[in-house]
């Protein structure tokens, strides 16, 4: 309705993620060689002064990478160039463990994404990564006093009371012969999250983790390894954000989460990447009896984006459930979904996605659940929704089932719809322009994701939201 | 030009090239209380929706002006920021959209009603306590399982949120109980009161009319304005029906 609004209408192709889109000088910072060999690995390696071990599990993935395929079933990731990603850059300071240790340019590019805001407010712990390697990261002390470790996944492979741990749960969810691009993670993986929750104890705040991709060219290859332990909770929120450039960029994390008995995790994402992005990301759960996983997952930007958390639950009594949304505007072609595996007796799944497509993007919904001949009085319920925003954009829905049990439950359910006219006539009938009316409820649409997030991760999400939406109407 | 506050002129419009309303006058004078009526599918509602912008049907001929100002090619929102309100006959639903964030959101696209967050609550509950609507409403997704009878709570709450220069109720009184529709009159009055309201009413029931003074009825059958007059003309519909306008709409 006013005069900038107006203006706004008129760029289709483009919105504005300057608020995302900010580069830093990486002049300073060293790039390896470009190109994947056993020399590179070991170079990976040997900056990190990790145990052996690791250097074999790298040399070995490396290995496996090399005889791996490149995925063929799912969206083309042709565009990219494995020989030309820089995979690792260093950044230009080591850990610290008080904010104002940071450097002005980090810290600066950390105020725009309003972490030290998040974290003032009630958040347990900050581990934030800029480019491959943990620059930040403190822990309140309550946290740490209940006995939580969280800390850099690197860091705590140096500490012997941790290397047995993470030996023994390591790549074990998610093989490198699981695909390629876990290979290819395995060979050159990189900064991330370690948190270890002893037996019983209940983290009442999340802990969050913030990931970011800034050199050029540069792949992003964090790992995640999360452990709850018996009778015990936590919430932890990763959250990601990127610049935008012109080199095609990968990011092909891992994430393995270990749930024990009785135990409960709450895992919550947004992936917010820039619109070059290759988002090859794998995140695995396994729950041990009556233990608990919830994904909360939002996947906004990315070029090409291939994402299926998968559960795995392995114990009776054991509970999953799924709530994503994905977003896929001009240029994207983003598959996202679920797997579940269901192998024990009444175990319980439900995955509820949501997906919203617009200006030609393609959005696909994979979900698979399999269940085994152990999945005795089991259930799942997978439901997708999918809202076209116009004739150019493209949902898909592609549910697989692998039943080998009786007295398993299954049920599926999927919609793809459109914004009704009559709808926005009413909004707009009550003054709000055809933007706002739109957005409101794409927003509505998205809000069983976004009632799960924290506040202020709900009101970034909106944002998201309204900035894809921006310029939506021609 | 006449100086009614709202003046349609000649006005035709219809979806898919088949016309629904055809040349039809209308004149709405400011703070009068004007009702239109006419048998079910006349086209009262399309009207409704023509007047505020509804880009469904396509306007074929004439002119619609309020407050002196041709909005025939105005968008739905302008028109509503120029201070026209259309309850509907048959509200939406908006899943995920708090009526309250819904509420907050109509407001603030107006300058006048840019208040606090905390002011705007209290306004908000005040205006749901006037209604005899449960606070715990405020709270739940905008029309989602909401009955027939509290969809329309919700547009009355919007017009004395929003207080338009006109409203035009399009059936805010079907599907209401006795004690909804007295709440609705309610509503109606505290309109004309405070805002020195206009209004135009579409409605089968003569009841909800009681306790206002009627200034004018038109009258609309098969997509054509075929008389008006004044309050008595209620009466006389109510008694002996639209039978009698039938043939002045074939004359047409
Ligand atoms: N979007 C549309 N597409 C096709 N036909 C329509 C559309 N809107 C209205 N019509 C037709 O136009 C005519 C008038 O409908 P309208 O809803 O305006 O009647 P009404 O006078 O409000 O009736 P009621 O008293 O039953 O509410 C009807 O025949 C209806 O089917
Ligand atoms: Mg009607």
């Amino acid at each position: 309705m006013t005069e900038s609004s107006e203006k706004k209408r008129t760029q289709v192709d483009d919105i504005d993620r300057s608020m995302y889109d900010f580069i830093k000088d990486e002049s300073n910072q060293e790039h390896l060689e470009a190109g994947l060999t056993p020399e590179i690995v070991r170079e990976i390696s040997e900056k990190k002064n990790e145990p052996d071990w690791m250097l074999e599990k790298r040399l070995k993935a490396l290995e496996i990478y090399h005889e791996l395929p490149i995925p063929d079933w799912g969206p083309s990731i042709a565009g990219l160039d494995m020989d030309h990603i820089v995979t690792y850059v260093k950044p230009e300071t080591d850990q610290q463990a008080s904010w104002d240790d940071v450097p002005e340019d980090i810290k600066d590019t950390f105020d725009r994404l309003g972490i030290p805001e998040a974290e003032r407010s009630y958040l347990a712990g900050v581990g934030a990564q800029y480019d491959s390697e943990l620059v930040y990261h403190s822990m309140q002390e309550s946290a740490s006093k209940m006995g939580i470790v969280y800390s850099g996944i690197e860091e705590a492979l140096e500490d012997p009371k941790w290397e047995g741990i993470i030996h023994d749960h390591f790549m074990k969810l998610i093989p490198p012969t699981d695909h390629k691009f876990a290979a290819l993670h395995g060979a050159v993986w990189s900064g991330g999250s370690f948190v270890y929750v002893p037996k019983g104890v209940q983290l009442d705040y999340p802990l969050q983790s913030y990931f970011r991709l800034n050199a050029r060219g540069a792949g992003q290859f964090e790992h995640t390894l999360i452990i709850v332990e018996d009778d015990a909770s936590l919430h932890f929120i990763e959250g990601c954000s990127a610049p935008k450039y012109n080199v095609a960029n990968l990011h092909a994390g891992a994430v393995e989460l270990f749930v024990g008995e009785r135990a409960h995790l709450r895992y919550s994402t947004i992936e917010n990447w820039s619109k070059n992005m290759y988002n090859l990301n794998t995140k695995r759960a396994i729950c041990k009896e009556g233990g608990d996983i919830e994904w909360i997952s939002g996947s906004f930007g990315s070029h090409v984006g291939y994402l299926y958390p998968m559960s795995i639950l392995n114990g009776r009594d054991a509970k999953s459930s799924f709530t994503g949304i994905t977003f896929a505007g001009a240029g994207q072609n983003l598959d996202t979904g679920c797997k579940v595996v269901l192998n024990a007796p009444r175990t319980k799944a439900s995955v509820e996605t949501k997906s919203i497509s617009k200006d030609g993007g393609v959005s696909t919904f994979r979900s698979s659940v399999v269940a085994t001949k152990n999945a005795e009085d089991s259930a799942a319920t997978v439901s997708c929704q999918s809202l076209m925003l116009d004739d150019r954009s493209r949902s898909d829905t592609i549910p697989a089932m692998d039943v080998k049990c009786k007295n398993v439950d299954i049920g599926h359910e999927a919609t793809i719809g459109r914004i009704g006219d009559d709808k926005v006539f009413y909004l707009m009938s009550r003054g709000l322009s055809e933007e706002e009316a739109r957005t409101m409820i794409v927003n509505g649409f998205a809000e069983p994701v976004s009632k799960e997030l924290p506040l202020e991760y709900a009101v970034e999400m909106n944002n998201l939201i309204k900035l894809e939406m921006e310029g939506a109407i021609g | 030009m006449s100086d009614a506050l709202l003046s349609v002129r000649n006005l035709s419009a219809g979806v898919d090239g088949k016309e629904i309303l055809h040349s039809v006058d209308l004149d709405v004078e400011e703070g009068g209380v004007h009702v239109l009526m006419g048998p079910n599918g006349a086209g009262k509602s399309t009207l409704g929706h023509v007047i505020m912008g509804e880009p469904t049907y396509d306007v074929t001929g004439g002119t619609i002006t309020f407050g002196g100002e041709d909005v025939t090619e105005l968008s739905p929102d302008k028109r509503s920021l120029a201070g026209m309100f259309l309850s509907f006959q048959a509200p939406v639903e908006i899943p995920g959209v708090p009526l309250s964030s819904f509420l907050r959101a109509i407001a603030s696209a107006r300058p006048e009603l840019d208040m606090k967050r905390k002011e705007f609550r209290k306004r908000v509950r005040e205006l749901a306590d006037e209604l005899d609507m449960d606070r715990a409403y405020l709270d739940r997704e905008l029309g989602v399982g909401f009955s027939g009878g509290e969809k329309k709570k919700v547009e009355m709450l919007q017009l004395l949120l929003l207080k338009p220069r006109l409203a035009i109720l399009d059936e805010a009184d079907s599907g209401l109980d006795v004690d909804a529709l007295s709440v609705v009159s309610r509503g109606m009055e505290l309109y004309r009161r405070e805002c020195n309201g206009t209004l135009l009413v579409i409605t089968h029931n003569t009841r909800i009319l009681e306790h206002l003074d009627v200034d004018k009825v038109h009258v609309m059958v098969r997509g054509s304005m075929v008389t008006e007059g004044d309050a008595s003309m209620i009466a006389d519909i109510d008694t002996n029906g639209f039978e009698q306008f039938e043939s002045l709409a074939q004359a047409r």
